[in-house]
């Protein structure tokens, strides 16, 4: 019979508060004592070093066999209580943790009740494991070179941190250049750094260093295999350009017949050509043929470019290249897109010309955007005398995100400095709160008061156009409640910046689907653990980097794209990893090569000996899910760690049918 | 003891990756649902073997709840289609045997569902409830074997 040490955790009162704690542990010696308790322990803090210390004392003093631990949910600590067992001589896979804290006190209010379940719940755990065995981690190797999705100041940032370590990194850009948002920005608050300044060089950077291979214009297809060992499709869009033959020297879209209204890097304030780079400083420097606009691709002829090229680098019909590629880690860094302020009709965004978002008066006021960095009217003339900054459109509302965006506080100060540094305008700041933390924030913030700005606390109602008065007359009309006055106010201005919330990539989902992680309920790339884990992920080997895992300023951008980096880093160096050793095997004995299995598995785990009519099950392919284990009739599979032998003894233990009528009362 | 409210035994099977993780944000945010369901871990909906419900309903248990990932979201890529067909087979072979399908129910929580998984176990709680004790096997409700005789027919 093995011999078994439960040991129930207060967690201060998170658990002790509404499961008494000691009545479970002498509940558990007491009646459990026949399928194998020794000892039943309570501890204020089981995952501390002293109660760490009291379970190992335990196994060596007592000779437990099997350890259960009834405390938080074993994805934060199972490996806490493993790592003890290790330490003390046992097996680390004949512990077992079961949940009373996420599952029983923080879910239940009555403490009777969730005493008599946590009584339950050990004692699943207790009958579960006497089926454990003793098992080894798996370790597999980690190929060095890594994958970094999105070219963004997140992935540039974790690209340069892991090429500078000496290792080769692929980094995957869809659009022609990197640079992402930032790159499209003037100045970055609160610092007023232009943006251009800081960035391009990184871009150069990345461009120029030999341990980075930049694939832009270039998407993920398809992700196979796991940690160590992921293979990755990239599907290289046709530039239409030979790359080894052109030289950037911009005389194909001088030349180019062909302008386009650039709603992506110019946010639809300027124009492009057919055949473009996004900016002057994009890296690559190579332009690419923008097909659905361009003259040739529609008529049939122009090929103006290909005519004026001076190194004959235009190719026209080239043909998309798909490419796999081996690397043992990936990093996320795909970014977010921006509200769409027409779902706010009352704000009159697409209607009225004045009415501008956040990215498109970047454009405005950048020196490189299609002003030169004036900051007009839509007439292209005037200076605007009067400017508001609406915050929170699309963030922190229930119609649309209830989260907030985090940005929009400082860029609406930012760009109220500007407007009032470039223009001399009233300038007018339509808030909910000021949210202004992080260093040097605050300080900006009562810089920009002193500036003269207006600050009004209301949500805007309404941005209209329909003048009652005179000097309402060609002005667009700001309807908001001051709500610290409580007065209803109409203010005339000229333009109205939208400060539109950061939202999830349109294709998120798809995204998440084909690297394997999930999305939260707003469609954020769910971290590992929240304040603990901010750049891991569920699935083992791919990393989160930026605004995909939340709405965030370029500073912590910046530090979760070298933190993510630091981690792929750590297991390069490491050169293996442990996994769980939950396998799936078949005993060949028992096996009637029925061949029920072979269609279940994804992982294409399962073979098939013809000449012995057995079935063979690679433990390398193998991810663990179980399923040809719950579908053998033969019972000829069994899986390590969820055995049937595991899962329904756990179901006795949890309905109490291996404690005998004794136990009732 | 008659007159009290029926407390039914409800067994959870979870995947370790969206409805367990579903549950432990319900408890991390707080959630309140009544305690009559008692949750074991698979590492995947497709891990269920049809066994394990049978198993569960002849030991006391008057429901069980399987969950899994969303169609489409499984951790494993698809074996959650897998758990769907089982589902359908199981709630055939109880009606098979005399046993209410509705005793078992199939719920989908992403891991951002804690709310979800909350709201679906308040609600099995009342079905089970309504649909009174299984009492399969000699077994009775709250998981406690009693001490009467296996029934000569199993209530349909």
């Amino acid at each position: 019979m093995e011999k078994i040490g439960v040991y129930v955790c207060h967690c201060g009162t998170n658990i002790a508060g509404m499961v008494d704690v000691q009545q479970v542990a002498e509940w558990a010696a007491a009646k459990l004592q026949r399928r194998g308790v020794v000892i039943g322990r309570d501890y204020k803090f089981m995952c501390s070093s002293l109660g760490q210390e009291l379970i190992e004392k335990d196994i060596k003093e007592l000779g437990l066999t099997r350890v259960v631990v009834a405390a938080c949910s074993p994805h934060l600590h199972e490996n806490t209580f493993r790592t003890a067992c290790k330490r003390a001589g046992l097996n680390p896979y004949l512990c077992e943790l079961v949940s009373i804290r996420e599952q029983v006190s923080w879910v239940h209010t009555d403490k009777d009740q969730a005493t008599a379940k946590s009584m339950a719940v050990v004692s699943g755990g207790v009958e579960r494991v006497i089926h454990h065995a003793p098992l080894e981690p798996m370790k597999v190797s980690i190929h060095p070179d890594t994958l970094v999705v999105g070219g963004g100041i997140a992935g540039i940032q974790a690209a340069l941190e892991i090429a500078d370590a000496g290792y080769k990194v692929y980094l995957v850009e869809r659009e022609p250049s990197i640079g992402g948002h930032m790159a499209q920005f003037d100045k970055t608050f609160p610092t007023l750094d232009c943006a251009a300044c800081i960035l391009t060089p990184k871009m150069v950077s990345v461009g120029t260093h030999p341990n980075i291979e930049l694939l832009t214009w270039s998407e993920v297809e398809k992700v196979d295999g796991y940690v160590g060992n992921f293979a990755v499709t990239i599907r290289k869009r046709a530039r239409d350009v030979d790359t080894s033959l052109c030289t950037g020297c911009g005389i194909c879209w001088e030349k180019c017949p062909k302008k386009v209204v650039d709603d992506k890097f110019e946010a639809g304030m300027g124009m492009r050509k057919a055949v473009y780079t996004p900016f002057a400083q994009a890296v690559p420097k190579y332009p690419v043929i923008d097909r659905p606009n361009c003259t040739y691709y529609i008529k049939g002829t122009c090929k103006a470019c290909e005519k004026f090229c001076p190194t004959n680098a235009i190719k026209f019909n080239q043909e998309d290249e798909v490419i796999t590629v081996n690397v043992g880690n990936i990093i996320l860094a795909t970014g977010y897109d921006t509200f769409d302020a027409k779902r706010i009709a009352q704000y009159g965004y697409g209607r009225l010309p004045n009415v501008v978002t956040s990215l498109e008066f970047e454009r405005l006021c950048n020196a490189a955007g299609p002003t030169n960095g004036e900051i007009l009217l839509k007439d292209g003339k005037t200076k605007p005398k009067a400017v508001g900054i609406v915050h929170c459109v699309g963030s922190r509302d229930k119609h649309y995100n209830e989260y907030c965006s985090v940005i929009c506080c400082m860029q609406g100060l930012k760009f109220a400095h500007l407007v009032h540094e470039r223009t001399g305008a009233e300038v007018y700041n339509f808030y909910i709160d000021m949210r202004t933390p992080f260093k040097g924030y605050e300080e900006f913030y009562q810089r920009v008061l002193e500036e003269g700005t207006h600050f009004i606390r209301g949500k805007v109602a309404e941005i209209n156009n329909a003048p009652r008065t005179k000097e309402e007359e060609g002005k667009l009309i700001v309807q908001v409640e001051d709500t610290l006055v409580g007065v209803q106010m109409r203010i005339p201005l000229d333009m109205v910046i939208l400060s539109v919330a950061l939202e999830p990539r349109h294709d998120a989902k798809e995204t998440a689907h084909r690297f394997g992680l999930s999305c939260s309920a707003d469609g954020w790339f769910i971290e590992k653990h929240p304040k603990l884990d901010p750049v891991a992920t569920m699935t083992e080997g791919i990393l989160i980097a930026g605004c995909v895992q939340g709405p965030k300023d370029i500073p912590a951008t910046v530090s979760q794209g070298a933190a993510a980096a630091a981690r792929a880093l750590g297991k390069i160096h490491a050169k293996e990893i442990a996994l769980e050793p939950f396998r799936a095997s078949v005993n060949e004995e028992q096996c009637s090569g029925c061949r029920i299995c072979n269609g279940l598995c994804p992982f294409n785990a399962i073979l098939f000996h013809e000449d012995r009519m057995v079935t063979e099950i690679n433990g390398a392919l193998c991810q663990g899910c179980g399923t040809c284990v719950a579908a053998c009739p033969a019972g000829a599979i069994s899986g390590t760690g969820f055995s049937n032998e595991q899962v329904l003894a756990q179901i006795e233990g949890l309905l109490l049918m291996n404690i005998g009528e004794e136990a009732l009362a | 003891m008659n007159n009290e409210q029926f407390e039914p035994t409800i067994i959870g099977f979870t995947c370790n990756w969206c409805s367990y993780r579903a549950a432990d944000l319900a408890g991390t945010a707080r959630m309140k649902y009544p305690p009559n369901i008692r949750l074991i871990r698979l590492m995947c909906s497709g891990r269920l073997d049809p066994t394990f419900v049978f198993k569960a309903l002849t030991n006391g248990a008057d429901g069980v709840m399987i969950t899994g990932c969303h169609p489409g979201e499984c951790h494993y890529l698809e074996q959650n289609y897998k758990a769907l067909r089982r589902f359908h087979l199981i709630r055939r072979t109880l009606q098979g045997l005399g046993v209410e399908p509705n005793r078992v129910k199939l719920v989908w929580a992403s891991a951002a569902e804690g709310a979800k998984f909350t709201n679906e176990v308040k609600s099995f709680v009342e079905e089970i409830r309504a649909l009174g004790p299984l009492n399969w096997g000699g077994a009775g409700g709250n998981g406690h074997r009693v001490e009467t005789q296996i029934p000569e027919e199993v209530p349909a």
